[in-house]
């Protein structure tokens, strides 16, 4: 936890469905996702490929291309306009300015054929109106903030002469270099060992101290999340199943699915003989979700109303909120009815 | 577990940059597998660790050193002589989408491994060969008429392995079998290669960067780090008692899914980069990195020696 939030709302998404058409139908990618992000917040969409965390986030930054992508339904409210009906003009004054994002791949992302310098400065010039001078200033403060040793030497320098942790902070440098009061990381360390991920960790939670930037994390390794955010939303299927302060989340895991990614990963104190609990099968197919809960195949607590009636959210005290029938207040008598028949 | 399978002495992998220039991937490169155990083998991308685990498959030639596999020095074969061992040792690659010929079906791909080595005489005794290892490792025999792309990643990772089981291997190299995989499908994959080697008798050279995967499944741990084995030891002893100021980084730079946990851990922060194979530091190769470094370490290289019981390490203040 760190500098306490203000607990004003920067981010409201509310009841975001996203579709995309494709040959075989419609790929529902998201359906009826509703979130918000406080100031200096940080919080995670956690899920695994497919679960529809990175349409989320490219939705809010207005990055799905469209067709074949449509918004269903809903509004993403950002400091109280509505993204997704400004102009692409207005847009632009608000991607990479307000909200910075940081992508899964740094060694496709960066433009190879520009100086990282230039990468960063663009923004700056576009953005804020510096004149170049200042903006070379800028940038070459940015690369230091990030740690990049000898910052006006490298200021110069092609993204190839870096290496990927050095790439993944110059990504960040250009996310943070106009100051913006969001920033979404999708995915910032899959691509980078353990090692760097520890580097590039500590250095997204300094500068979220620092700066007081708010922090949308997009990740499927948990590890991560105990680690860095103040929340948690956890995705399947393209809706949000879960969702709680990382505290409930760790100490509560109330959804199945959570529960079955929390025990899917070994302990370093587990022993071989203790056996690990995989989640078996596969996520269902997004052309045609199922009628009912899109976890019921999977889930080894699935009950008949699970495969014919969608959940409905049970709060859970807090701020802790799932979608699952086992959490329905009426799951109890239901299971005392069925041992009073059998 | 005593006998020996596979007792690898310096191993080396050069290679040749052109103007001179040499990357010394893996150097002097020491391991005794025994049959039956799986060891682990961990490090950082570049650290040289799927090099090894390529020249030890004679994928790679090697530069130098001596690999005695059941008596016989399989580095000084011929490639046709080799061929016979390579019938007794396959391996598993990373990534399931890029290792599975996209044009063969299911059948061939897995039939083909047994075409080489005259495994099957007929198709009819081919095709039930490869319906009995779709299942034995959890696949349906329908699957054989399909093709890789009919598959998700879990499945077709499932797929290598049984290529990889189908001429009974007894040594198996998997190559961060599970990197590509999504967490939930991970401890599935897992869970069907242990299965596999306590049915099988599989030896199991393991190589990863999952540190908390490697100590789950591992009985030993070798943990390389530029082209060198810097720490080799029991996985409890490693993960328990770490002794190189490397491995101790390692482990400290486990994300810990809990919260608590994770904010009171004392993290050691690495600067910097893994250096460049090649031109690497003088002496002790994690110097640069290392928070304990002292001059001596700059100027002797440290060997590899006994610090506890079982237990090797390669630096100066073990």
């Amino acid at each position: 936890m760190t500098t306490m939030p203000d607990m004003t709302t920067m981010l409201e998404v509310k009841d975001l469905s996203v579709s995309f058409d494709v040959f075989g139908g419609e790929v529902q990618a998201i359906r009826n996702v509703s979130f918000d992000v406080k100031h200096g917040e940080a919080v995670a969409i956690v899920g695994e490929s497919g679960s529809g965390k990175s349409v989320t986030a490219q939705t809010v930054m207005r990055l799905i291309a469209m067709p074949p992508g449509r918004v269903k339904n809903g509004e993403i409210l950002f400091e109280g306009q509505d993204l997704l009906k400004l102009s692409e003009k207005d847009m632009q004054k608000i991607r990479g300015n307000k909200i910075g994002m940081i992508f899964q791949d740094p060694m496709t992302s960066l433009n190879p054929t520009m100086p990282v310098g230039k990468q960063i400065s663009e923004g700056l010039v576009k953005h804020q109106g510096m004149s170049k001078s200042e903006a070379k200033e800028r940038a070459v403060e940015m690369l230091k903030l990030v740690g990049i040793p000898t910052p006006e030497a490298r200021y110069k320098q092609y993204p190839h002469e870096f290496s990927g942790g050095m790439r993944q902070r110059v990504m960040i440098a250009i996310a943070l270099a106009c100051n913006p009061s969001l920033l979404i990381a999708d995915e910032p360390t899959t691509a980078l060992d353990v090692t760097i991920q520890a580097q590039i960790l500590r250095l997204m939670k300094r500068l979220q101290e620092q700066l007081g930037t708010s922090i949308i994390l997009i990740t499927h390794d948990l590890g991560i999340v105990a680690d860095v955010c103040d929340r948690v939303m956890v995705m399947y299927a393209g809706q949000i199943v879960e969702s709680g302060t990382t505290e409930e989340i760790f100490a509560n895991p109330s959804h199945p699915y959570t529960r079955g990614l929390l025990n899917s990963l070994p302990k370093l104190s587990q022993r071989k003989d203790e056996p690990l609990v995989p989640i078996y099968g596969t996520p269902p197919d997004l052309i045609a979700p199922p009628k009912g809960c899109g976890f019921c195949d999977r889930c080894s607590f699935a009950m008949n109303i699970c495969r014919t009636t969608h959940p409905e959210v049970t709060e859970l005290g807090g701020s802790h909120q799932v979608r699952c029938w086992l959490q329905d207040p009426r799951a109890g008598q239901a299971a005392e009815q069925r041992e009073v028949h059998a | 577990m005593s006998k020996s399978l596979l007792d690898i002495n310096g191993l080396s992998k050069h290679f040749q940059l052109g103007g001179g220039r040499e990357l010394k991937a893996v150097q002097n490169f020491t391991l005794d597998i025994k049959k039956g155990e799986t060891v682990g083998l961990v490090g950082e991308s570049g650290c040289g660790k799927t090099t090894a685990g390529r020249t030890i498959m004679r994928l790679y030639e090697p530069t130098a050193g001596s690999m005695i596999y059941d008596g016989v020095d399989i580095a000084k074969l011929s490639k046709r002589q080799f061929k016979a061992y390579r019938r007794r040792m396959q391996m598993i690659f990373q990534d399931p989408y890029a290792s599975l010929n996209p044009r063969l079906t299911v059948l061939d791909i897995v039939g083909e491994a047994l075409d080489i080595h005259g495994l099957a005489h007929g198709k009819a005794e081919r095709k039930k060969r490869v319906e009995e290892l779709l299942e034995l490792v959890g696949l349906n025999a329908e699957h054989a008429s399909r093709y890789p792309h009919e598959f998700s990643g879990g499945q077709r990772q499932r797929i290598g392995i049984t290529r990889a089981l189908a001429v009974n291997p007894e040594f198996v190299v998997c190559d961060e079998p599970i990197s590509a995989l999504d967490v939930s499908i991970q401890a599935q994959i897992i869970n069907q290669l242990i299965d596999l080697q306590k049915q099988l008798g599989l030896t199991y050279l393991f190589v990863a960067h999952d540190l908390s995967m490697v100590k789950y499944v591992s009985d030993r741990v070798a943990v390389m780090y530029l082209g060198k084995i810097v720490e080799l030891a029991s996985s409890e002893e490693l993960y328990d008692y770490p002794q190189h100021p490397y491995t101790k980084a390692l482990l400290s730079a486990i994300p810990e899914p809990d919260p608590s946990a994770a904010r009171e851990k004392e993290r050691i922060v690495l600067s910097g980069d893994l250096p460049s194979p090649i031109n690497p530091p003088s002496g002790c190769p994690f110097r640069t990195r290392c928070p304990a470094a002292t001059e001596k370490c700059a100027a002797e290289v440290p060997e590899l020696r006994e610090t506890r019981p079982g237990h090797l390490a390669a630096c100066h203040y073990a």
